[in-house]
């Protein structure tokens, strides 16, 4: 990238501000110039939790931050001020207490809500189980509708053009590093991790080696994937498309590259990736144990 | 150098003539105060040349400088040396330095201790610093040290053993500070009269004294992990990694309000005297930090919303963060209303603390956005979270620090620093901050993880701001270094011993600078000339 970053892409402040004041288009993969946080397309998303947060601390700090200045424009010495004697008032303060305990406790009924949804995984029709090694994903299909999916997983590491490009002083330009248009340098992997819209899936998550933390921005939460220790998290994923996200815990030199992309597909075309997954499954093993006949190899 | 005593008649004597005697076995509290800030301004000057580091890997998508590695390396270091020595030691040289003058004490309650617990802090650094020319390189996994990633580091033993060390200089620290402020007032200086710096200090040394073992423990558990075979925290042992992450944080925690609590101690001594009227609700700003110290041990888990916490407890630790809410935002209303009806003037004292009060509010709007744990999901290890602390720390606590070097600095020195300058360098860094940090809040909001050395071109421009505003905010403290060092070594404008019109309390009424040995007979206290002694509330 030149260093004409900023001249540029003048044009896609626009984009990003209609983005921000939240046309439908909502926008899942981060955009240049991108102010606030996707709405994401999960059933469940701390979008609406996070703007009603953001509007009360807006509004508190218009009103706290607008006295102030008054104050320092009313109250100067170059005015003519003289200092008042006062030093309390038992009203205000009772007031000042108060107030912020009343929009405290109708900011925890909200996100109490939100937290009792987001724990609840039961109902899911779809395991995944994501694990976290230096420096790559792993990904495990364990069932699908209540039956057991047959030796569906593979890694999923950062792809090969961002890996070389990322080499330090590599000359190459990040910018170039595109799919639809989209760029997505550091933001690609080599096999994506596909999934069905509309149904809701759990993930089981657990780290290789060192702690990791799973996180698609566009499905609303992160999740840390820790040594011997198995969380869960669930997303129910309303439209198709390609949703990106990074590794959110720092996990060693290649921590930054470590990428993670959901492909959300139409419910028949993932049951129809899912049955060559097992079948291919199937035709390797058969392979392996023609080749080593004697003593199976042991299959991860 | 050495300043008799002139405000008693005492025969004694002044300050040791021979270099090494004078600093080197120094204890007095002046002596020590001044070394503790001349060392944490070092400290703040290398771990500003670390972020420098960082903002210009991130200046542009692509890696151009250094291996992802060394930028680990980079975060880690500037994140233990500005915690450990450049905030913490600049509080406790302000504590050294003011503490005795303000309560009407002769020195520290235990002279000998302090010399102690100011030398271990350069050998701690030295140790901690030399890593870096190890082979293998510094310590990488982050201040926080999570394993297993921290012990893969070889330069942990290292690290753990400046951590020891740094703990003990600040145990002791605190220790000499509490029975300083508990057994030296002068007669007449009720706890209730005392200033709020002198209180902010009192509970602050407390929280020191509680944590420290813990974060001491937490690091020998690493230790003997990497070195002794056990498996406190290695799975395939039975251990646990978040167990670390509960110990870690329990520690963790207090320590962030340690670093901000005699920041609201300073910004409520410099605001009356520049506001000519006294502090608003002086027992309630007591009563506040107090709750705020208490809330800050059971608040821990806050940084740990997304290691699959049980929903009970998640509700539990998000339900008491918001609580601090309240005593922290009593404290903004009463710094406010303090202003309110006041006669002001706006000497560079007086512009950070008000830049303090105005931006660490903002870091506490962003803090109680964090709170919320559903958002959290979002929020947590993103550059959300980066702007947040850096918005409570650089222009919560470093900005306290400042409006404190430069409100007490004609007492320390005897003559006043450069107004124009002091000026200048308020508004360059107070600029140049905002730029570096608020588009923070846009990266991570729009997905960018913290501690990566690279990122997608979407994350560009706001990156390019935030490292102009990086390098703009680095050579603003040069400014600030020139200042001072006008101040103390070339200045000719003599300090009054009062030297601001509004200021009160006992440091104003001993001659500038400040003799070495103040108080030898305590003072007759009399309430009107105490910042609050006729405060009835």
């Amino acid at each position: 990238m030149t260093s004409g970053g900023i001249g540029r892409s003048v044009s896609t402040w626009a984009a990003g501000a209609a983005a921000l004041l939240g046309g439908t288009a909502a926008w899942a993969n981060p955009v240049p110039n991108q102010l606030n946080m996707t709405k994401g397309v999960s059933e469940w998303s701390p979008y609406a939790m996070h703007m009603v947060a953001l509007w009360v601390c807006v509004v508190i700090g218009v009103v706290v931050f607008g006295a102030m200045f008054i104050a320092m424009f009313r109250f100067r010495k170059s005015r003519g001020a003289v200092a008042e004697k006062w030093s309390h008032s038992t009203k205000l303060e009772i007031v000042w207490t108060v107030v912020p305990v009343i929009i405290l406790i109708f900011l925890a009924h909200l996100a109490t809500g939100g937290l009792t949804t987001f724990a609840d995984t039961t109902g899911s029709e779809m395991t995944i189980k994501v694990t976290g090694y230096q420096w790559k994903w792993r990904y495990d299909y364990v069932d699908y509708k209540g039956k057991g999916v047959n030796q569906v997983g593979f890694m999923s590491k950062l792809e090969e053009t961002s890996d070389r490009t990322r080499q330090l002083r590599s000359n190459l330009d990040p910018e170039k590093i595109q799919v639809d248009g989209y760029p997505t340098y550091l933001l690609d992997v080599d096999k994506p991790l596909v999934v069905p819209v509309g149904v809701k899936i759990r993930f089981i998550i657990v780290g290789g080696d060192v702690i990791h933390s799973w996180w698609v921005p566009a499905l609303g939460w992160k999740m840390d994937a820790i040594p011997g220790i198995a969380n869960s998290a669930w997303t129910k994923i309303k439209e198709p498309g390609v949703y990106r996200g990074q590794c959110a815990e720092l996990c060693g030199q290649d921590h930054g590259f470590m990428p993670i992309v959901v492909k959300a597909v139409p419910r028949a075309e993932f049951e129809q990736w899912l049955a060559s997954q097992e079948d291919a499954a199937k035709v390797e093993k058969a392979a392996q144990t023609a080749q080593a006949a004697p003593a199976p190899a042991p299959q991860g | 150098m050495a300043h008799e005593a002139t405000h008693d008649h005492h025969d004694h004597h002044g300050a040791p003539s021979g270099f090494f005697q004078r600093w080197v076995m120094s204890t007095n509290h002046k002596d020590i105060g001044t070394l503790y800030l001349i060392f944490s301004l070092t400290m703040f000057f290398i771990g500003g040349a670390f972020a420098m580091v960082i903002r210009a890997e991130l200046f542009k998508p692509g890696m151009q400088l250094v291996q992802p590695y060394f930028f680990n390396e980079m975060t880690t270091m500037h994140a233990l040396v500005m915690i450990f020595g450049a905030i913490m030691p600049s509080f406790v040289g302000l504590a050294n330095w003011m503490i005795p003058l303000m309560v009407g004490a002769p020195d520290m309650a235990l002279p000998r201790m302090n010399n102690l617990s100011f030398w271990i802090m350069p050998f701690a650094f030295i140790l901690l610093l030399s890593t870096l020319f190890m082979p293998g390189g510094g310590p990488a996994g982050g201040w926080t040290m999570y394993p297993p990633l921290s012990l893969q580091g070889e330069s942990i033993a290292y690290t753990i053993f400046a951590i020891h060390l740094m703990g003990i200089s600040s145990i002791m620290g605190a220790i000499n500070i509490i029975a300083t402020i508990l057994n030296m007032r002068a007669p007449g200086m009720d706890l209730l009269k005392m200033p709020v710096f002198v209180w902010s200090w009192l509970i602050t040394a407390f929280l020191l004294i509680a944590v420290m073992p813990v974060l001491a423990g937490a690091v020998t558990m690493l230790l003997t992990d990497k070195y002794f075979h056990t498996n406190f925290f290695n799975a395939a042992g039975g251990g646990d990694p978040v167990l670390f992450q509960h110990i870690f944080w329990f520690f963790g925690h207090p320590e962030v309000y340690i670093m901000i609590l005699p920041a609201f101690g300073i910004i409520s001594e410099i605001i009356p005297t520049f506001a000519r009227k006294p502090i608003f609700g002086y027992r309630a700003m007591v009563f506040a930090i107090a709750s705020i110290a208490f809330l800050s041990f059971i608040v821990w888990a806050h940084h740990m919303f997304a290691v699959g916490l049980p929903m009970g407890a998640e509700i539990f630790f998000m339900y008491a963060t918001m609580l601090i809410a309240v005593p922290t935002g009593v404290k903004v209303f009463n710094w406010v209303s303090t202003m309110w009806g006041g006669s002001m003037t706006f000497e560079t004292p007086m512009l950070f603390s008000i830049a303090f009060v105005i931006l660490f509010t903002i870091g506490g709007f962003s803090g109680l956005m964090l709170a919320l744990a559903p958002a959290d999901f979002q929020y947590h290890d993103t550059y959300f979270v980066v702007a947040h602390f850096h918005y409570v720390l650089v222009t919560g606590a470093a900005f306290s620090i400042m409006a404190a070097a430069y409100y007490w600095l004609p007492k320390w020195s005897g003559h006043m620093y450069s107004e124009t300058w002091g000026k200048i360098h308020f508004w360059s860094s107070v600029i140049s901050v905002n730029v570096l940090f608020f588009p923070q809040h846009f990266l991570g909001l729009a997905g960018m993880p913290r501690r990566i050395p690279d990122y997608n071109v979407a994350f560009a421009n706001f990156n390019m701001i935030s490292s102009i505003g990086g390098f703009w905010f680095g050579a603003s403290q040069l400014i600030f270094l020139g200042v001072v060092i006008h101040c103390v070594f070339f200045s000719k404008k003599k300090a009054a011993d009062r030297s601001w019109e509004g200021a009160k309390g006992l440091e104003w009424t001993v001659p500038s600078p400040a003799p070495f040995h103040t108080f030898d007979v305590p003072p007759v206290i009399h309430d009107d000339e105490l910042a609050h002694g006729n405060t009835e509330h």
